[in-house]
């Protein structure tokens, strides 16, 4: 899950972290009332979407005055927002964050994540502030400063000050630094976060740090004790589908192809994309109907496949281990009856009662071709979608 | 012989009056597993289907002997689950769980270092030594006794390499899942280590998937170590970038963990890997003689 900046930066404000000062607004009245009460300008008026690279696209901007503030904000509010992270679609623009503009002596990086071969974590610092990390790490990796955290201590004194030096701070930015660092620790622990960004971390021309950007991602699994975190949610930046989805437990991942695909497991999901891909043709989605896939979700699943316009054809893999063949074989054909299925669909079914399930499919009277293995049901339905253009 | 698990393990289930927990209790039992009671809070001293229930893991295993644990404990409740089988010294937890938070899992793996006990899983469906002893979720009757070893994160891919296996005649010597999450108790490398010190295995099977590096990792095992030969499946060649697919372990972050990266690295240390997932069998027997 991710959230917006202006609320990445209310819950760094809450553990210590210094931000700018600042405000969402949704519309531009608002957001000159608040440039007026921030204090003396300039001001940066940020597009609030969940994308990076707003700069660039036109959604970040200086004014001067609250008027200037009004006249940015009117432009962009309503706006389709278009960067490198969005794609061509954009996203529209809905609410603007105005904050104060601050004197920028120095740009620095800071996040923290799981890191999974040590299973702690880690917190990453480089001098390279503002620049895509990737790219630092690829070109120049000795820019980059690593600490590793013992989950039972905590980020220590030293650790911290460790990284203050290999950044260059001296005098009493080391003390300000190791302030920001715990903070940004305890902010990862509390939030059950599963990555935390601040790109650019500023020093400012008067000697202090700044957290300019803030980017968030959230565990899901531990979503449960994080209400206020989970109600942050802003389900205008999600696919729709995607969210349908998650109110059944379903694990859809919306796709560019125009094969559906329904499948229980993880991982022969993702083998089932793959292999339609390796016979030529293209996956519509990604989607884990579970282990305990019921009438009711298979046909919810088919609901969710079919509302993607582009599906041609789905393609149905079922591996039975404790969900047995007929129990699925008679929620598909109960969904195709009652999504009235018009494209094609092929149903691979192995496994307990594999017998029983393929014949309630070939008795059910609708047009379900079954198929033999992987290979035989990814041939059968890129053949049939081929066909069917 | 086999790794992990054989007829002489005795196992507990921790959570054993769940529904899922005690479904899966039955099914180990009726597959032949010496299935020897169960862990639920609150309920020690009772029985359930003629399973003897005990409070606590360290009572457990005093009164029955257990050194294998399985949990079906709920997300919440799971990491503290484990730790307690940890500290009852059991040898082998498989924690079945999936939805554990990471940094539950994070605790959990520094409080285990320098104890005895293995972990596998969680967001796992289990070990099997088919014939011998299923300790998860797995269903036994895919499987065939034999020298083959499979280990993957994925469950359901473990059953369709098994299926495959099973189909031309070659049976597994132990089936590993390690599970889907990012943080976890047991890696591909653990595994592959244990089966190539295993007289009864003669090849191996391993199936990945996009994010991470323990297949990497793994496959630099078997250039410099294995003598055993080894076929390898990774899904997620068409998963899209940031995007977590199923498991939360699951996704490419930063363009690292991607599934054309590691089939490379896979095929240059001398793994045979197969382009599709139907494929997995017999991208073995490129590679093995049975």
């Amino acid at each position: 899950m991710n959230i917006h900046e202006y609320q990445a930066k209310a819950i760094l404000r809450k553990f210590g972290v210094p931000v700018p000062d600042g405000h969402v607004a949704y519309n531009s009245a608002g957001a000159r009332e608040w440039a007026k009460r921030l204090g003396d300008g300039p001001w940066v008026v940020k597009a609030q979407i969940h994308a990076g690279g707003r700069g660039k696209g036109g959604g970040v901007k200086l004014a001067r005055t609250p008027d200037e503030v009004r006249n940015i904000s009117r432009e962009m509010l309503g706006m389709i927002l278009r960067t490198h992270q969005t794609g061509a679609e954009g996203k529209l623009v809905t609410r603007v964050l105005v904050e104060k503009g601050c004197n920028i002596a120095n740009e620095l990086y800071v996040s923290l994540l799981v890191d999974r071969a040590t299973s702690k974590v880690t917190v990453m610092a480089s001098t390279e502030g503002g620049m895509d990390i990737e790219e630092v790490a690829a070109k120049t990796p000795e820019k980059i400063f690593i600490e590793h955290v013992d989950p039972l201590v905590g980020l220590t004194g030293f650790q911290c000050r460790n990284i203050a030096s290999s950044l260059g701070l001296t005098g009493k930015l080391v003390g300000k630094a190791q302030q920001v660092l715990h903070g940004l620790y305890t902010t990862f622990i509390e939030c059950d976060c599963s990555l935390l960004e601040i790109n650019p971390l500023v020093v400012t021309a008067e000697e202090n740090l700044l957290a300019l950007d803030a980017k968030f991602g959230f565990d899901d699994n531990a979503m449960f004790r994080h209400p206020k975190i989970a109600d942050m949610r802003d389900y205008d930046e999600e696919d729709p589908k995607e969210i349908e989805a998650s109110q059944f437990d379903l694990s859809y991942i919306s796709l560019t192809g125009n094969i559906g695909c329904l499948v229980n497991g993880a991982g022969l999901a993702m083998a089932t994309m793959d292999i339609i891909k390796h016979y030529g043709g293209d996956p519509a989605n990604f989607l884990d109907v579970g282990g305990g896939a019921t009438i009711e979700r298979v046909t919810e699943a088919f609901k969710i496949i079919l509302s993607d316009k582009n599906v041609k054809g789905i393609l149905v893999n079922i591996f039975g281990g404790i969900m047995k063949c007929d129990i699925i074989a008679t929620g598909v054909v109960a969904a195709a009856r009652q999504v009235s299925l018009s494209v094609p669909l092929v149903v691979r079914l192995e496994g307990t009662n594999v017998e029983q399930g393929k014949q309630i499919l070939a008795e059910s009277g609708l047009d379900i071709v079954a198929a033999d293995g992987m290979a035989d049901a990814a041939q059968k339905i890129v053949a049939a979608v081929k066909g069917a253009n | 012989m086999s790794i992990l698990i054989d007829k002489n393990t005795k196992v507990i289930t921790q959570g054993i009056t769940g529904a899922t927990g005690l479904f899966h209790a039955q099914g180990a039992r009726d597959y032949g597993t010496q299935m020897v009671g169960g862990v639920t809070p609150g309920k020690g001293g009772t029985s359930i289907d003629g399973f003897p229930v005990f409070d606590t893991v360290k009572e457990a295993v005093e009164k029955t002997g257990a050194s294998a644990s399985v949990i079906y404990v709920p997300p919440p409740f799971a990491a503290d689950s484990i730790m307690e089988a940890v500290d009852a010294g059991i040898e082998l937890v498989c924690c079945i769980t999936e939805g554990i938070p990471v940094l539950d899992m994070v605790k959990v793996k520094q409080f285990m270092k320098g104890k005895k006990t293995r972990l596998v899983g969680p967001n796992c469906p289990g070990v099997i030594t088919p014939g011998e002893c299923k300790i998860g979720i797995m269903p036994g009757y895919i499987h065939k006794p034999g020298r083959v070893g499979v280990v993957s994160r994925s469950g359901t891919l473990t059953y369709e390499a098994v299926w495959q296996l099973s189909c031309l005649g070659m049976g597994q010597s132990t089936c590993v899942g390690i599970g889907g999450d990012p943080v976890n108790g047991t890696n591909h490398l653990d595994v592959l280590r244990l089966f190539q010190a295993d007289p009864n295995t003669d090849a191996v099977i391993m199936i990945g998937e996009i994010g991470g590096t323990s297949e990497e990792e793994a496959a630099s095992f078997v250039k410099d170590y294995m003598t055993k030969p080894v076929a390898a499946y990774i899904a997620g060649v068409t998963a899209p970038p940031g995007k977590r697919m199923g498991h939360a372990g699951a996704i490419i972050s930063g363009g690292k963990g991607t599934a054309t990266e590691k089939v490379a690295v896979l095929r240059d240390c001398g793994i045979s890997v197969a382009d599709s997932p139907a494929e997995m069998a017999q991208a073995l027997l490129k590679v093995y003689k049975p």
